[in-house]
């Protein structure tokens, strides 16, 4: 039998109509990579900001929280700790909103009204009431937070805002509210 | 005799049986090459070597400890399953849910099971590389293979990370706090990392603390209800899934890369 009786005939007739040459295949190829390297790089990154959510159930970063007359001179208010991660301290000339993570691995520290400090059950880590530290294993005073007064009289804080005293912020306008 | 025939023709009538045929394929192996083809026909089975070098299985030399982790993991896996019918992973219920499931739920040891279980799954990890390494099992041709191998000992650590949260105390709280700080500092890609003040258009950062490799993880800007929900994930489905497809590979490769090294 020769070759060419093994190959069937009628197919061979049928698809050398429309062949393709060597050129369209691999434009053809090419595209068909393309658009699949596209697809895939599409879905990741749409996995990705799927991780991102558009609405957080955190509280607000901005928040008021009362009149300067409800905080007494010499103390530190612990009411916003839990929900906003804040201490409001007054003293005499006014008022700071003092980050309640501590600056060695972000705990949170408890304040120690006998002590008159903040004292981190960490790692041990102590700061003084203006947030300034002098114990443990902290390697910089707590962070302050925006402070300033709204159009109706209270007080809002702004989380999104942080001075560090060891740049010298702690001077900055809105890093202590001055009544 | 006539007690030797009669089971030489039970064994040749189970071989020979349609129901043994369809789920063997060859009939009941005789001779060695026959054995052979059983365990090659097998999905368990041909995952083992057909033969093994004679000082393969001697435990000074392998001390095991790949075996070891490997049967660990299928013991953290059944175990963490059964947690997994009880274990609600909402900050309402994942304490209390922990607590019942040692002191209320039958056999109250699987939690204790799947504790300890992973503790020893990282110490065998860490031991079988130190095995690894002071045979030299880690040279050509099985570089490739360790490069895997210390993949998996991430995933191990990782499996370990995520698990701790789970039990939501304040050792696990506060732990997950420290650890997941640590992603601030990735470069690019964390908020307080190297070259994240260079992704920004204008005023406009980038990589802040609500956009950040941190955030993706924690769910949000701290450890909260988010977080257990995306730990208890990546603990029970994603981290496994991935895991176990690189232990295939690893498997694999120990075979294709000329079975257990020899002695030096």
């Amino acid at each position: 039998m020769s070759e060419e009786k093994m190959i069937p005939q009628a197919s061979i007739k049928s698809d050398s109509e429309k062949q393709m040459d060597r050129k369209g295949f691999i434009s053809w190829l090419s595209l068909g990579w393309l658009a699949f390297a596209g697809a895939t790089g599409g879905f990741f990154t749409v996995m990705i900001r799927f991780l991102f959510p558009n609405v957080l159930f955190e509280p607000p970063q901005s928040f008021k929280i009362g009149y300067p007359d409800d905080f007494t001179i010499g103390k530190v208010n612990t009411n916003f700790k839990t929900k906003h991660a804040v201490w409001i301290v007054r003293n005499e000339e006014g008022i700071y909103a003092l980050s309640t993570v501590c600056t060695h691995l972000g705990c949170t520290p408890n304040w120690l009204e006998v002590e008159q400090k903040y004292k981190c059950p960490c790692h041990g880590s102590g700061f003084r009431k203006t947030g300034i530290n002098f114990e443990g294993p902290a390697p910089r005073p707590l962070e302050r937070h925006a402070i300033y007064l709204a159009d109706d009289g209270q007080i809002v804080i702004d989380k999104t805002k942080r001075y560090k005293w060891e740049k010298g912020e702690w001077e900055t306008e809105d890093s202590f509210l001055k009544i | 005799m006539a007690k030797e025939d009669k089971k030489e023709s039970l064994l040749k009538r189970l071989g020979e049986s349609q129901v043994w045929k369809s789920i063997i394929r060859s009939g009941v192996p005789q001779s060695r090459r026959q054995r052979m083809y059983a365990v090659l026909g097998n999905v368990f089975l041909h995952l083992h070597p057909a033969r093994l070098p004679k000082h393969a299985v001697k435990i000074g030399y392998t001390w095991c400890m790949g075996g070891l982790t490997f049967f660990l993991f299928v013991v953290l896996t059944i175990t963490g399953i059964l947690l997994m019918f009880y274990y609600r992973p909402t900050v309402e219920y994942a304490y209390t849910d922990m607590i019942d499931l040692t002191e209320q739920v039958p056999l109250g040891i699987m939690r204790e099971l799947h504790r300890w279980g992973a503790h020893a799954m990282v110490l065998t990890v860490w031991l079988h590389m130190l095995r690894v390494f002071m045979t030299g099992a880690y040279k050509p041709p099985r570089e490739f293979n360790w490069g895997v191998g210390v993949l998996l000992m991430f995933l191990t650590l990782f499996l370990s990370f995520t698990g701790y949260l789970l039990p939501w105390d304040q050792l696990a709280i506060w732990a997950v706090t420290v650890g997941t700080n640590m992603a601030r500092a990735t470069p690019f890609m964390g908020h307080e990392g190297p070259g994240a003040s260079l992704l920004a258009i204008g005023d406009i950062n980038l990589v802040h603390m609500g956009s950040d490799v941190r955030f993706a993880l924690l769910g949000g800007r701290f450890v909260g209800e988010a977080t257990l929900l995306r730990f208890y994930v990546l603990h029970c489905i994603a981290v496994p899934f991935i895991a176990m497809i690189f232990m295939a590979v690893h498997f694999w490769r120990i075979r294709k890369d000329g079975g257990i090294s020899g002695p030096l």
